[in-house]
Parts: structure tokens; C-alpha cells; sequence
């Protein structure tokens, strides 16, 4: 029977918070005793993630108990969540205790560290696969029901991977700026644990000031972001800070221009710190590739090469396998780390692997004579805004039910609607933002007089030639 | 437009508040006032009043009314 298991010495500091907790993975091992003392049998838990100590001792309480936590941000609308848990019937709810209230009369079975254990009576128990570790979303707060079935193998392998190629000690201190319920926020936490870290956690953003003094005061050795935070990064003059121990950035969730590579590695390399450009995707539980520091001002618009474990290769339209360098194909991985499959519900929960190691990632790419990869877009219709994956085809289907005509597209951190009413753009705007949770700073609405559309009634669009 | 009502307007189009809210407005207090919001806050201010913030001042700015605070050091008259 697998499970994600450490061994690390009990008096290994694990978390240093920014409310002052300080825990050892000795506590963190006898606060999983105590969970799993009141969750008797194997089932689903929903987890209510923030960066706090609360859900971090949850979290390693249900990975080591063998219990499946199906991972949600803490901020999720209610009626969102309301929906999933129908959907996914939990027996648990781990969550802070000041939703707790929202499940009454369901009760609280165990609490720490202000998160509640809400005891869901009214869902029994279902089958779970014997592999299964988690679940994680495909995208943001969409409250899409489609999930990623993630195994402990998964864990174990990409975990290992990534502490392998950043070459993670016990002496490192990531500092949290990511959410634990994103898949990159996740591999943070999952390849430090694994090698007896400290992390240190903070739902502080880069934004404030706190965030700053935690980091300086802690002596934070690295930080991760997606492109807009590398972009807030660059404007608060990130460069000309004076953090000495803070000496590796990682960055993925989406493309950054090579300007901004350029930028940061040439500043990286002037100050001691390394700079990774990585690339992964939820279904491969987190990374598939990475950049070598030393290469990111040689091949900024590189992705690098496969994660250690891990392999790459680009297919035709048939299937066929390319062989010449610089030809476009869709990027094929194959690693331990590719997911069991998708979930859209609790009786998905019981199927096994399906896909076998192998990742069809529907992203376009192509290698260069020295093995090299480089994306170049997408053979799939979503974009990425602020790291997270949107689907166009999804958006219009949630605006059909406010307008009778619309067309969705854009770019990376920007969604553009067409719509054919001119009198409700702002109503479009406003809808959108709230039932998707996009900034609507990040969503322009536009409007044409008709949608252009082909004769199976598929929209024609006018997008960048990608190739 | 006087100055402070720019500065109102700016909230108000970018954040979707109403005026009654302003005065107790916080960063991540509403949901649009989040990280990139508050990078668009920053710009259009900047924009507005052709200034230049320092990186303290973008990091201190917590809430509409420390923001006038701020503005100030930089000449703007609110």
C-alpha cells in the first residue's frame, strides 16, 4: 500500500507562519495521529486551502493517513462549493474555522490551528481506488466539477523530480506566494516536504508590506510566481532589493515574455540567485519541464528540457512522431508523474489509471538542434489569466445564458467577448468577472455586428497565426 | 474634474464600489481590489496625476484613505 510518507528527524523545523507558529515534522506527525484517530476509514475530505498553519497540518495529516483531500481555495463562493459537494459527496470538510457555521447542524468533529473538521453525516462512504492521493481543479474557481485524479506515485515522482533539478535541502525556506490549491503552489510545498524543509507560510501578497518583512525576517531562500507576479515583481523594483539569502526564483503557469526572462535572469546572475523558467500543467500533477538557470539568457523563450524521470516528444496531426528539429507538433510527455485521469464526480473516483504515463499536453512546440523546447501555442481553445486555465468554449457556454450571441477569445491574461447587443457590455463585463472570478480588468467586451460563423455553425475566428 | 473627485472616480470605475464605500475601502477588502487590481490602481493613479510611485509607496497604499496620504508626498492636492 503507497502512501506519501517522510522520515525526517521530528525536530526538523516544517513551518514557520506568518501568525508566529513555528512546527517540527515531529508535530506535524503527531497532529496527523490525532486526525487520523477521528477519520476512522479511507474517504474523501474537501480541503479549504489557504497558507496557513491550519491547512498545511491538514494537508499532510490526510497524505500521510491515506485519506483523499480534494483541494479547494478557502475563499470559494458558497453556493460553488455547495454544488461540488453534491457532486463529490465528502464525508469531511477541513476547513477555517469561521466557515465551519456555513454546515450547521453538521458537526464539528476536531479542530486545530483555527481550521474545523466538519463531519458531512448525510454522505456515506463510497469506494476510492487504492492509488488515488488527491484532487486537484483543472482551473481556477470556476467551480467546474472536472478535476485531476492525482495518485501518490504521481506525488512521490514529481515531487523527487523537482527537489532533484532545483536541488532542494533541508536548508531551504520557500516562501508561499501561490496557493495551495493550484498545482504549482502545491509542488512548492510537496517537493520541500519531501526533503525535510522549512516552509515558510504566508497568504501575504507581493503587494504588501508584511509580505517583505516575513521574507527578510526569515531569510527566505526562494520564490515562485506565475507571469503577472514576475510583472509586479519588475515594477516594485524587485531587482534593487537587498535579499541575500533569497537565491532561486521559479517561474511557470503560463508563458513570460523573453523581455522579462531576459531581465530577471541577467539580474539573477549579477546577484548570485538562479533563475528557473519551468512549464507543467495540473494533469502531469505539476512540472514537466525547466530551463537551466545557466540557459535562461542564452534561450529565454525556452522551456528547457524534460523534469528528471521524464521524457518529451512532438507528434503530427497523425500521430506520427517528429524528428526534425524546429517543426511544430503537439507536445507528447511521458513521465510517472502524468495523472490517473480526470474526475466529474464521486463515482469517478473508483477508475484506475488511464493514462498510462502518457500526456497528450494540447500545446504546440517544437525542439531545436540542441534538444531544446520552445511553445508556441495551443491546439486547444483556452487561454491562461493570471496562471489559471479558462476555457473559451466553457465562458461562452456560461454567457449563453445571459446573451443569445457572444464569441469568446484573447491572449494570455486577457479574455476578449464579442457580443451583439451594444446595450450590454458592461452587464456582460460585470456577469463574467462574477461568475468566473477574472478580474475584470483582465476582460474586455467587444462588439460586432454579427458573429462570423461558418456553416456548421462553429464560430470563424480570426486568431494570431500561431506557427 | 477637482483632484480628489478623480481620485474617487478611479476607485469607484476600477473596483465597482459605490462613493459611501470609499472612505472604509481596504486592499483585498473587495474582491477586485486583489493584486492585479492594485497594480491597475497604481498605473492609472500614476496616469492621472503624472506621477511615479516609489516601490514603499505601492506597498504601503492598504486603503483609500492611506492612498491620499501618499498622493500628497507627491504633491497631488486631494
Amino acid at each position: 500500500m503507497f502512501s506519501f510518507q517522510v522520515h525526517h528527524p521530528t525536530t526538523n523545523t516544517a513551518i514557520i507562519a506568518d501568525d508566529g507558529t513555528r512546527l517540527t515534522y515531529g508535530d506535524l506527525s503527531d497532529f496527523s495521529g490525532s486526525v487520523n484517530k477521528v477519520i476512522p476509514n479511507r474517504c474523501l475530505v474537501f480541503l479549504l486551502c489557504r497558507n496557513t498553519p491550519g491547512a498545511l497540518c491538514g494537508y499532510f495529516s490526510f497524505l500521510t493517513g491515506r485519506i483523499v483531500p480534494l483541494m479547494l481555495d478557502s475563499t470559494i463562493n458558497g453556493a460553488l462549493l455547495a454544488g461540488l459537494i453534491k457532486t463529490y459527496k465528502p464525508q469531511y470538510l477541513w476547513l477555517p474555522d469561521h466557515r465551519a457555521d456555513e454546515f450547521m447542524p453538521a458537526k464539528t468533529v476536531f479542530s486545530g490551528y483555527r481550521y474545523s473538521l466538519v463531519k458531512l453525516e448525510t454522505n456515506e462512504g463510497f469506494p476510492l481506488h487504492d492509488d488515488l492521493a488527491m484532487l486537484l481543479a483543472t482551473s481556477g474557481s470556476t467551480g467546474s466539477p472536472k478535476f485531476v485524479r492525482i495518485s501518490y506515485e504521481n506525488l512521490a515522482a514529481n515531487a523527487g523530480s523537482i527537489a532533484d533539478y532545483l536541488a532542494i535541502g533541508e536548508h531551504e525556506r520557500p516562501v508561499t506566494t501561490l496557493p495551495m490549491s493550484y498545482s504549482y503552489g502545491l509542488s512548492v510545498i510537496n517537493s520541500h516536504i519531501l526533503m525535510g524543509a522549512a516552509i515558510l507560510l504566508t497568504s501575504k501578497t507581493l503587494l504588501e508590506k508584511d509580505f517583505w518583512r516575513f521574507v527578510k525576517e526569515h531569510k527566505a531562500s526562494s520564490l515562485s510566481g506565475v507571469p503577472y507576479m514576475y510583472k509586479i515583481l519588475k515594477r516594485i523594483n524587485f531587482m534593487q532589493m537587498d535579499l541575500p539569502s533569497l537565491t532561486t526564483l521559479t517561474q511557470a503557469g503560463g508563458r513570460l515574455s523573453s523581455e522579462l526572462v531576459h531581465e530577471f535572469a541577467t539580474c539573477c546572475a549579477g546577484s548570485g540567485k538562479k533563475f528557473f523558467v519551468m512549464y507543467g500543467q495540473t494533469e502531469a500533477t505539476a512540472r514537466m519541464a525547466y530551463l537551466p538557470a545557466r540557459y535562461a539568457l542564452q534561450k529565454p523563450e525556452s522551456i528547457g528540457n524534460a523534469i528528471p524521470g521524464g521524457c518529451f516528444s512532438l507528434v503530427d496531426e497523425n500521430g506520427t512522431e517528429i524528428e526534425e528539429h524546429d517543426t511544430i507538433g503537439e507536445l507528447v510527455y511521458k513521465g510517472r508523474n502524468v495523472s490517473m485521469g480526470y474526475a466529474n464526480g464521486y463515482d469517478d473516483l473508483m477508475k484506475g489509471d488511464e493514462n498510462h504515463g502518457v500526456l497528450f499536453t494540447g500545446d504546440l512546440a517544437k525542439r531545436d538542434s540542441d534538444h531544446f523546447y520552445y511553445i508556441v501555442g495551443r491546439n486547444q481553445r483556452f487561454i491562461k489569466i493570471f496562471g489559471n486555465r479558462v476555457s473559451l468554449d466553457e465562458t461562452e457556454i456560461l454567457l449563453e445564458k445571459i446573451v443569445p450571441e457572444c464569441a469568446c477569445t484573447g491572449q494570455d491574461d486577457h479574455l476578449v467577448i464579442y457580443i451583439t447587443d451594444m446595450n450590454r457590455m458592461a452587464e456582460v463585463k460585470k456577469y463574467i468577472s462574477a461568475v468566473t472570478e477574472i478580474h475584470p480588468t483582465a476582460v474586455s467586451v467587444r462588439h460586432c455586428v454579427e458573429i462570423p460563423r461558418n456553416e456548421a455553425g462553429k464560430t470563424h475566428f480570426f486568431l494570431p497565426d500561431i506557427t | 474634474m477637482t483632484n480628489a473627485e478623480k481620485y474617487r472616480e478611479t476607485f469607484i470605475t476600477l473596483f465597482g464600489v459605490t462613493k459611501n464605500e470609499l472612505q472604509k475601502l481596504e486592499y483585498q477588502g473587495v474582491d477586485t481590489w486583489d493584486s492585479v487590481g492594485h497594480m491597475s490602481l497604481v498605473a492609472r493613479l500614476e496616469e492621472t496625476f503624472d506621477i511615479m510611485m516609489e516601490t514603499d509607496d505601492i506597498i504601503e497604499f492598504s486603503s483609500f484613505l492611506k492612498g491620499i496620504e501618499i498622493l500628497r508626498k507627491y504633491g497631488v492636492r486631494l
